[in-house]
């Protein structure tokens, strides 16, 4: 029942978003500083984070792929369905909803016991619209791109690791990785990337948005953010693959 | 002038306002004082539209603010300028973004406009030379003063002080209080305070209601506080040391 409860609370929630809207400019100029925000201040664990599960899928592919039938490029392939299918989608939305999602719960949740939300409401100002809104935006548009970005980088990091161990040279590996592409993947894995991008913005503003209290409640809320996220992005990744990928 | 009608305001089961009728005076300063818990702050923010009454009306100037439509309640919020106990300045702004802010968000002033209406907000509190420092770099008495910049930026009608003087030294305390009785006068607000500093009723209040356990429990001019016979109020003032 609790759990009803606050679905239509979060409902609610995205509605008021949507409801009285602030001036464009406004909504422009926050939404460009949020992409800088989520975008740029992500590069660095995104790109740490890729160009290692790429190197570790192909160690791992290779170890398992033990057939002489078997040709070697077909780790190649592997590592580009594995890492453009899943492993850049869903651990690149796994770490930002850690990195992104607990900074904008504990952002929205620390104005919101400074009161700072109560002085934008007093302005007259749509404090839901003004302050997640934008988020939400940015995020939709700036995670698909670091999870294009994860994708190159993790092939590459699979392609060193691959000629660097000795498991499959540079020119198997590539000729691997034209094998048979289907460009649907990276559609598919756009899907996965809109709607995680959705739902650590929105979960996460949602947690924000609703503390009351003092610091623990902030910390609370943004532990709750973090938590519901990854529960949501595992959730859709199921019901997406289902969609999406069932023969 | 702002009129209060028969005000409730219950969360679960508490009780916190009963039966709040009360009037706050135009180009004056009103105090709310009571103690601790006793719903002054339920008060002010019920009036402001912060939280929603059970029961009753609050009137600006004879508009019924609880029954008007959200852009109809924004129209009166743009005359409502707030001093809020903890600042509320905007961290992620400095000292001239925070007090531009409502200026960007309802004016359509040009940025050298808008600039110069600023400087002027923050001079007009004493403020100079601040203008890119951030919250978390100034006094809290500094941020008192950019938190009442910023409440006149859009010239308000309405000024709400919530413990305008809390967590100050009595000197800083004594110099905002002047400043918001100055601000007062000269703009000819209707200011209402929050407090239970009775220094500053003393020196700068206008007109008082007492607040006891969610009931308004006296209401008058400062000048007959004294002769009001009211134990309970005499009793606070006494435990103020007046």
């Amino acid at each position: 029942m609790k759990f009803f409860e606050e679905l239509g609370h979060y409902v609610l929630f995205l509605i008021r978003l949507f409801s009285k809207t602030e001036r464009f400019n406004v909504f422009w100029r926050q939404t460009l500083h949020e992409m800088n925000s989520i975008g740029v201040g992500s590069l660095g664990i995104v790109s740490l984070i890729s160009i290692f599960t790429g190197a570790v899928s192909t160690i791992q592919i290779g170890y398992q792929l033990v057939s002489g039938l078997v040709p070697d490029y077909i780790i190649g392939r592997i590592v580009r369905d594995s890492n453009i299918l899943e492993f850049s989608p869903t651990i690149t939305c796994l770490v930002l909803a850690g990195k992104v999602g607990s900074s904008i719960a504990s952002e929205i949740g620390t104005m919101k016991v400074t009161e700072q939300v109560d002085a934008l409401e007093i302005m007259g100002v749509n404090s839901a619209n003004y302050l997640v809104l934008p988020k939400i935006v940015a995020g939709v548009f700036t995670i698909p791109l670091l999870v294009t970005y994860a994708m190159t980088l993790s092939l590459i990091g699979g392609a060193i690791s691959g000629a660097m161990s000795g498991i499959i040279s540079l020119d198997y590996f590539v000729k691997g990785m034209r094998a048979d592409f289907i460009p649907f993947s990276v559609f598919f894995s756009m899907i996965k990337s809109v709607t995680y991008a959705f739902i650590i913005t929105s979960v996460s503003s949602y947690h924000g948005y609703k503390t009351e209290g003092g610091a623990l409640e902030v910390g609370q809320s943004s532990t709750k953010a973090v938590v519901y996220s990854c529960m949501g992005i595992i959730l859709f990744d199921y019901i997406i693959s289902q969609m999406f990928l069932q023969r | 002038m702002i009129e209060v009608k028969n005000i409730y305001k219950s969360f679960g089961e508490k009780v916190v306002l009963e039966d709040i009728s009360a009037h706050f005076l135009k180009g004056k300063c009103n105090f709310v004082i009571g103690a601790s818990g006793s719903g002054k702050s339920v008060l002010m923010k019920c009036m402001v539209g912060l939280i929603g009454v059970d029961k009753g009306g609050i009137e600006y100037d004879t508009k019924d603010f609880v029954s008007l439509d959200y852009d109809q309640k924004k129209d009166i919020r743009k005359e409502i300028g707030m001093l809020f106990q903890g600042t509320a300045l905007f961290d992620s702004l400095n000292v001239e973004d925070n007090v531009a802010f409502p200026l960007r968000m309802f004016t359509k002033m040009s940025p050298d406009e808008i600039i110069e209406r600023v400087n002027f907000c923050l001079n007009r509190v004493d403020l100079i030379n601040v203008n890119k420092l951030f919250p978390s770099s100034i006094s809290g008495g500094m941020k008192k003063r950019v938190g009442i910049a910023r409440a006149i930026a859009l010239n308000p009608k309405y000024l709400f002080c919530d413990e305008p003087n809390s967590g100050l030294d009595p000197i800083t305390s004594r110099l905002i209080d002047h400043l918001i009785k100055e601000i007062t006068l000269e703009y000819d607000i209707t200011t209402i305070i929050n407090t239970h500093d009775m220094k500053s009723l003393f020196e700068m209040g206008d007109y008082i209601i007492f607040i006891y356990k969610g009931t308004k429990w006296w209401e008058g001019a400062k000048a007959d506080i004294r002769s009001s016979g009211n134990k309970e109020l005499l009793d606070f003032m006494k435990a103020s040391e007046f």
